[in-house]
C-alpha cells in the first residue's frame, strides 16, 4: 500500500513533470518533422548539442535565456544537415539521422573537451530557478507540484499548445501536414515541398536541441557525457504512442515521466529485495512495449520516409 | 466561328535521356472551347500538359497565356505557381490530395497566406458553394479526402482548379476512374463550365468520349503533333489511323471450346480494409482455352481479386480451387507451384525487383528449380542462359542481362514478366491491366501471348479497366462492381457500362 | 535551374572511389577541430599517421581495433541489405560477450579445440537471439526494428552491469563489476608473440568472405537481397518476407554476438560494462563505407580503426581531445552518403526559360 500513497505525494507530480519536460520538447520536434514526412534519428545526437550549447553558452556568461537560443540555434544547424541530405538529396532517412546523432555527439564531446581539458568534477552553472507564478501557485495540490517547476517546463507547455495551433488552425500547419501525407497535392498547389520540409526538420530539431538544454539548464546544472542516455530514442517512441498529435504527446509524456519517478521511488521502497537495475530497465522496455502494442494501429504519416524529388510524378 | 485565343504553346521540345517526349508541338486554344488532346499511351501527351503546367521544364519552346483582359503574355516555364497564377488548372491523372486534410483544406491550400496566426474560412467557403451551384460540381467540403469517392475526389480537383480562377484546365485521362456514365455527368458539368468561358484541354484516349463531347481534336504520335481537326468533321476511323500511324491491327481470335476448369472461386469472402479490397461472395470459373474479362471500375475489388488469385491474401470464406484442388496454403510461391501465373498490375513496383539483375528477375520465380540452384547455391551459368534464351525469345531488350531490371522500358519489363510467366506454362494466368500504359507494339505483343496461352489450353484471367481490350480479348465479360463479379452476358458496351455503375443493365 | 536526374549505370570505379574520397575529404575536415583546438595541424597528422604505421606494434593494434569494426561493419551489412535496421549491435555484442563468459569461464572443462568453437556458438547464439526478437515484433506486430533495437541496448547494457554485479561478477575483482577470467582453453589464441593481435581477427576475415559467398552465390542471400530491394514484389514473387528478414536477423545478430565473443575471449580475457567503445555503432559507418560489400566492410574497418588509433596516439602526444577520432568517424559517413548520391544521381544544368 505503501507503493500507492507515492501518488498523493506532491514531489512525486513535481517529479513527473520534471522528467516530462524534456521529452515534450524532443516529443513535439520529432513530431513536427514527422508531420512533414522526415524521420528524424539525429534526435539522440541533437539533445547531446543542445545540452552541451546550452551549457556552454551559460558558463561563458551568455544568461540563461541566451543559452536556450545558442541550443536551439544547433539544433537547427544539425537539423538542418539532416534537413539537406534527406529532402533535396533524398538519402536514407535512418542512416542520414544516425550520422547527424555521432555527428552532434561527438563534435558536442570534442568541444567540450577542448574547451574544458583538465577538469575533473564539470563546472557548474546556476540554473532556471522554480517559477512562482502569483494565482497558480495557491491552487491545492496542483499549486505546489507546479510551483517546483521551472520557465523552461512552462515553455514546454505553452509550446504543446503553439505547435497544437500552428498544425491544425493555421495555413502553414495545413501545408506541413500535407506535405507529409502527399507532396505532389503540395506541389501542385504552388507551395514548395523542399521548404515546407526543411523549414519544418529545422524548427523541430531546435526543439529537440531544447530537450537537451533543459537537462544541463534546469533538471541539472553540468553537462555530462552520456547523460542523454537514449531520451532521444524514448521520444521517437512516444511520438507512435502520441500518433503525431500535440496533445496526446503531452499525455506520453507525462505518463512516461510519472512511470519514470514512481520506479525510482519504487526502488526506495523494494530496493533491498530486487537489483535496481531491473527499474532502470524499466522505461526502455516500457517503451518498447507501447511500441508494440501500438504499431498495428499507427497512422504514420503516409509519405513519411518516402523520398519525393521535384518534376518526378 | 471565331473565338478569342486564351493560350498558345509554340514549339514544345523536351528529351528524357535519348527519348524524344515532345518534338516542337504547337497547340492553341480558344475561350470556351473543348481541346482533346488525343495519342496512343507514350505518345507525349502527359509531358506536354506538365511543360505546360511547370512541371517539367522545357528543353525549348514557350507558352503565352491571355490575361484576363485577353491579352497574351509569355509564361514563365517550369514554375507551377506561374501557371497557377496565370490560370491554369490541372487535374492529374494521380489525383494530387492530402488524404489527411478535408476537401476544403485540399482547395484552400496554398491560397491563404502561409504566415498568418488563423485562418478565416467563410468567404473561400462561399466561394466554393457559388462554383459547386454554377458547376453542378458538388463535394462533401468537410470530410476527409481519404473517406470520399473517386469520383468526389476528382471534383474535388476541379473544384480545387475553378477556387483559383482557372480559365485553362487542363484534364489528364479524366475518365479512367469513372464509369461511363460518371464520366458522361462530368462533361455535362464541363460543358457548364465552358459556357462561363474556360478553356478545357482534355487528355485521353478513349474517341468514342472525344467525338462525343470535344470542339476540336489535337494528335500526338511519337511525340510529334500529327494532326488536328475540328471535331465536327472527324470520324473515329480517321482519328485513329492518325493515332497509331495505320488500321491498328485487329486482334484475331479463333473460335476455341472451352475446356474443363482450370480455375474456380466458390462464394469467396475476402474483407479488406476498405472497399476496394473486399469481395463479397464471389463466384467465378475459368476453363481451359477460355480468356475470362473482369470489366469495372478502378477500385471495386479488382485488387483484391488480383490478391486472392496471386495469393497474397486468403478468402474469410469460400473455397478457391485449380483444376479439381481445393487450395488451402495462400501463398504467392505455392501459387506459382499450383501453375497460376501472375502478371501484377504495377509491374515496376510488383513485378520486378529493380536493383536486381534481368538475369536474376527471371528466375526470380523459380528459385527451388535445381535448373536454377544446387543445394542452396545458385548455378549462375545457367542463369545466364536462361537469361539469354528468354530475352531472345520474348524479345526483351535493354543494357543486357546483367544490367539492373530497373533500366528496361516499361514494354521490356512486361515482356520480361511474360517471359518469366509463360516459360512455366502456367494453367492459369492472372493479368492485370496488362496493357495498361504500353505503347501499341507491347501492347499487341501482350495480347499475342495471351491468346496463345489460351490456345495451347491455359485459362486467363484478364482484369483490365480499358472496356476495348476486354471486348478484344474476352470469350467472356464478367463484370465487377463493389465486390461482386457478375456475368455480363452481352458485348453492349452501354448494357455493361450500367453493369459497372452498379446498375442491373 | 538545376535538375536532379538519376545516373543509368555507375561506373565501377565510382563505386569505390567514392567512398575512398569520401574518407579522405573526412579526414582532412578533421584539421578545422584541429585548428580551433589549437594544435599544430600538420603534426597531428604526422603523429595520427605515426599511431599507425609507425612500428609493427602500433600497426597490430589497428588490427585488433579493426577486429570487433569488421565483426560489427559485416552485421550491419547483412541487416541493411534486407532494409531490415539492427541499430542493435552494441547489444547483441555485450549478449554474445556474456554468453562467452558464461561458458567460457570454467563452467565447462573441455579441450581448446573444444571449448573454442562451444564459446563461439554460444555468443553467436546469443547475439541471434537479441536480434531475433525485434525481427519477431517487426513481423508480428509491425513495431519499427529501429526503436526496439536502439532501446534494446540500453536495456542490455543495464543488464550486463546486472550481470556483473550479480552472477558473473569476479568474487576476486575487489568490488570491480567485472566477470571472472576466461580459461585459458576458452580463449582465442594470439597470433604474434608480445602483441594483442588475436584469431579473432581471422575468424572475422572468414566470416567476411563466408558473407559474401552466402550473399551473392546463394539462394539464400539472393531472397535476402530481393526482400531488401523491393519487399512487395519479392513477396509476389513468392519468396516468403518474414522469414527471409528472421534470417537476416539472426545472422546478424549472431555475427555481431561474435563480435562481443572475439573481444573478450580474444582480446579482454574478461567482460567489463565498459567493453566496447561503441563498435556497434560504428559498424553502422563501417558499414556504409564499404558500400554494403562484405569484403569492402574488412577495408573500410581498418580504415576507421586507424583513425582511432591514430587520433588515440595523437591525442595522447599533443593534448588534442580523442573525441576527435568520433567526429571523423561521423564526418566519413556524412560524406559517404553525400558521395553515393552523387554517384547516382547527376546535377542537370536545365535551359533557362526563353524570355
Amino acid at each position: 500500500m505503501e507503493a500507492l500513497e507515492i501518488f498523493l505525494n506532491v514531489n512525486f507530480w513535481a517529479a513527473s513533470l520534471r522528467i516530462a519536460s524534456p521529452l515534450i520538447f524532443g516529443v513535439l520536434g520529432a513530431l513536427i518533422c514527422e508531420r512533414a514526412g522526415v524521420l528524424n534519428l539525429g534526435i539522440e545526437g541533437i539533445f547531446v548539442a543542445g545540452a552541451m550549447a546550452g551549457w556552454m553558452a551559460v558558463w561563458l556568461g551568455a544568461g540563461l535565456w541566451g543559452g536556450v537560443a545558442v541550443a536551439a540555434f544547433a539544433g537547427a544547424f544539425f537539423g538542418l544537415i539532416h534537413a539537406i541530405l534527406t529532402i533535396p538529396l533524398g538519402l536514407s532517412q535512418h542512416v542520414s539521422g544516425l550520422g547527424v546523432t555521432m555527428l552532434a555527439t561527438s563534435a558536442s564531446y570534442f568541444t567540450y573537451r577542448t574547451a574544458l581539458p583538465d577538469v575533473s568534477s564539470p563546472p557548474r552553472i546556476v540554473p532556471f530557478q522554480p517559477l512562482d507564478i502569483p494565482i497558480l501557485s495557491d491552487l491545492p495540490f496542483l499549486g505546489p507540484v507546479l510551483f517546483q517547476q521551472t520557465a523552461m517546463t512552462w515553455l514546454a507547455i505553452i509550446l504543446v499548445g503553439v505547435v497544437w495551433w500552428v498544425l491544425n488552425r493555421t495555413p502553414l500547419g495545413l501545408a506541413v501536414r500535407a506535405v507529409g501525407d502527399n507532396p505532389d497535392a503540395v506541389d501542385a498547389q504552388g507551395l514548395s515541398v523542399y521548404g515546407l520540409r526543411i523549414g519544418a526538420v529545422v524548427v523541430g530539431s531546435s526543439l529537440m536541441a531544447l530537450g537537451g538544454a533543459f537537462l544541463t539548464m534546469s533538471a541539472f546544472d553540468a553537462f555530462f557525457f552520456g547523460m542523454i542516455n537514449g531520451r532521444g530514442w524514448i521520444a521517437i517512441a512516444l511520438v507512435i504512442f502520441a500518433s503525431w498529435r500535440p496533445g496526446k504527446a503531452l499525455l506520453g509524456a507525462l505518463l512516461f515521466g510519472a512511470f519514470d519517478a514512481f520506479q525510482v521511488r519504487l526502488q526506495t521502497q523494494v530496493g533491498a529485495f530486487v537489483p535496481s537495475q531491473i527499474f532502470l530497465m524499466a522505461p526502455y522496455v516500457l517503451s518498447i512495449i507501447a511500441l508494440v502494442l501500438l504499431a498495428r494501429g499507427a497512422d504514420y504519416p503516409r509519405a513519411l520516409l518516402k523520398p519525393w524529388f521535384k518534376g518526378q510524378r | 466561328m471565331k473565338k478569342d485565343l486564351v493560350l498558345s504553346l509554340n514549339k514544345l521540345s523536351k528529351r528524357f535521356g535519348k527519348v524524344i517526349a515532345n518534338d516542337a508541338v504547337s497547340i492553341e486554344l480558344h475561350r470556351g472551347e473543348v481541346l482533346a488532346l488525343l495519342g496512343e499511351n507514350g505518345a507525349g501527351k502527359t509531358t506536354l500538359m506538365n511543360m505546360l503546367f511547370g512541371h517539367y521544364l522545357p528543353d525549348s519552346g514557350s507558352v503565352e497565356v491571355a490575361d484576363s483582359s485577353g491579352n497574351m503574355h509569355p509564361l514563365p516555364l517550369g514554375n507551377p505557381q506561374a501557371a497557377l497564377a496565370a490560370g491554369i488548372g490541372m487535374v492529374h491523372q494521380h489525383f494530387a490530395l492530402a488524404e489527411n486534410l478535408t476537401a476544403l483544406d485540399n482547395i484552400l491550400l496554398g491560397s491563404e497566406k502561409l504566415f498568418s496566426l488563423g485562418r478565416n474560412t467563410s468567404a473561400a467557403r462561399a466561394k466554393i458553394n457559388g462554383i459547386m451551384e454554377r458547376t453542378g460540381l458538388t463535394a462533401p467540403l468537410d470530410e476527409l479526402v481519404g473517406r470520399l469517392s473517386v469520383g468526389e475526389r476528382q471534383r474535388v480537383e476541379l473544384l480545387k482548379a475553378l477556387y483559383r480562377d482557372a480559365r485553362i484546365l487542363v484534364l489528364d485521362e479524366p475518365t479512367a476512374v469513372l464509369t461511363p456514365q460518371e464520366a458522361d455527368a462530368l462533361f455535362k458539368n464541363i460543358g457548364a463550365m465552358t459556357k462561363e468561358g474556360l478553356s478545357v484541354i482534355f487528355i485521353s484516349h478513349k474517341l468514342r468520349e472525344v467525338l462525343a463531347f470535344s470542339h476540336r481534336i489535337a494528335v500526338l504520335r511519337h511525340g510529334k503533333k500529327v494532326g488536328e481537326m475540328e471535331t465536327a468533321k472527324a470520324d473515329q476511323r480517321s482519328i485513329a489511323r492518325m493515332m497509331v500511324g495505320e488500321d491498328s491491327p485487329v486482334t484475331k481470335r479463333e473460335k476455341l471450346d472451352p475446356g474443363k476448369p482450370v480455375l474456380h472461386l466458390n462464394a469467396v469472402r475476402v474483407t479488406g480494409k476498405s472497399a476496394r479490397n473486399s469481395l463479397h461472395g464471389v463466384d467465378l470459373t475459368v476453363n481451359a482455352h477460355e480468356i475470362v474479362g473482369i470489366a469495372g471500375v478502378s477500385g471495386n475489388g479488382q485488387n483484391a481479386l488480383a490478391m486472392l488469385v496471386s495469393g497474397l491474401v486468403s478468402p474469410d470464406e469460400g473455397e478457391l480451387s485449380v483444376e479439381d484442388n481445393i487450395i488451402t496454403r495462400f501463398n504467392p510461391a505455392a501459387f506459382i507451384k499450383a501453375g497460376i501465373g501472375r502478371i501484377p498490375e504495377d509491374r515496376h513496383h510488383h513485378g520486378v525487383v529493380g536493383a536486381m539483375s534481368v538475369a536474376e528477375n527471371l528466375v526470380i520465380e523459380r528459385l527451388d528449380d535445381t535448373e536454377v540452384q544446387n543445394r542452396g547455391f545458385l548455378r549462375s551459368g545457367a542463369i545466364g542462359a536462361i537469361a539469354e534464351k528468354l530475352s531472345k525469345n520474348y524479345d526483351v531488350r535493354g543494357p543486357g542481362a546483367e544490367a539492373p531490371a530497373r533500366l528496361l522500358s516499361g514494354g521490356n519489363i512486361q515482356k520480361l514478366i511474360l517471359a518469366r510467366v509463360f516459360e512455366c506454362a502456367p494453367k492459369l494466368i492472372l493479368a492485370n491491366q496488362p496493357t495498361r500504359g504500353l505503347d501499341l507494339g507491347a501492347a499487341n505483343e501482350v495480347s499475342r501471348r495471351l491468346l496463345e496461352a489460351r490456345g495451347r489450353g491455359a485459362g486467363v484471367l484478364l482484369i483490365s479497366e480499358d472496356l476495348d481490350e476486354i471486348l478484344a480479348l474476352s470469350d467472356r465479360v464478367m463484370v465487377i462492381h463493389d465486390g461482386r463479379i457478375n456475368a455480363a452476358n452481352t458485348t453492349d458496351r452501354q448494357a455493361i457500362g450500367m453493369m459497372m455503375a452498379g446498375e442491373a443493365a | 535551374m538545376i535538375r536532379i536526374e538519376p545516373r543509368e549505370t555507375t561506373s565501377r570505379l565510382w563505386n569505390i572511389g567514392v567512398p575512398i574520397l569520401s574518407a579522405v575529404i573526412a579526414l582532412g575536415f578533421a584539421a578545422i577541430p584541429l585548428a580551433l583546438a589549437g594544435a599544430n595541424i600538420a603534426e597531428a597528422y604526422y603523429q595520427m599517421g605515426r599511431g599507425v604505421f609507425g612500428s609493427v606494434f602500433a600497426f597490430t593494434e589497428m588490427l585488433t581495433r579493426a577486429t570487433p569494426l569488421i565483426f560489427t561493419g559485416l552485421a550491419a551489412t547483412l541487416a541493411f541489405r534486407a532494409k531490415l535496421w539492427n541499430i542493435g549491435a552494441e547489444g547483441q555484442l555485450y549478449l554474445g560477450a556474456m554468453a562467452a563468459v558464461v561458458v567460457g569461464t570454467g563452467a565447462i572443462d573441455a579441450p581448446a579445440i573444444v571449448l573454442v568453437p562451444i564459446v563461439l556458438l554460444a555468443g553467436a547464439a546469443a547475439g541471434a537471439a537479441g536480434m531475433a526478437g525485434p525481427a519477431y515484433l517487426k513481423n508480428r506486430f509491425g513495431a519499427d526494428e529501429v526503436v526496439t533495437t536502439l532501446l534494446l541496448n540500453f536495456v542490455i547494457l543495464i543488464f550486463l552491469q546486472m550481470m556483473l554485479e550479480g552472477p558473473l561478477k569476479d568474487p576476486m575483482s575487489l568490488g570491480w563489476p567485472q566477470s571472472e577470467p576466461i580459461v585459458d582453453n576458452a580463449a582465442l589464441p594470439r597470433l604474434l608473440d608480445r602483441m594483442r593481435i588475436h584469431a579473432g581477427l581471422i575468424l572475422a576475415l572468414v566470416v567476411a568472405v563466408i558473407s559474401h559467398i552466402m550473399l551473392s552465390k546463394s539462394v539464400w542471400g539472393f531472397k535476402l537481397r530481393a526482400v531488401g530491394e523491393n519487399a512487395a514484389a519479392a513477396l509476389h514473387a513468392g519468396i516468403g518476407v518474414k522469414r527471409s528478414l528472421m534470417g537476416a536477423a539472426i545472422v546478424s545478430g549472431a555475427v555481431a554476438g561474435l563480435a562481443g565473443v572475439s573481444e573478450v575471449a580474444g582480446l579482454k580475457g574478461y567482460l567489463t560494462a565498459d567493453l566496447s567503445p561503441g563498435f556497434g555503432f560504428t559498424g553502422i559507418v563501417v558499414a556504409m563505407l564499404a558500400g554494403l560489400s562484405p569484403i569492402g566492410v574488412v577495408i573500410s574497418a581498418v580504415f576507421i580503426a586507424s583513425v582511432f588509433v591514430g587520433a588515440d596516439s595523437m591525442s595522447r602526444a599533443m593534448g588534442v581531445s580523442s573525441f576527435l577520432a568520433d567526429l571523423v568517424v561521423s564526418l566519413s559517413l556524412i560524406c559517404v552518403l553525400i558521395g553515393g548520391f552523387v554517384s547516382n544521381y547527376r546535377f542537370v544544368r536545365t535551359a533557362k526559360r526563353a524570355a
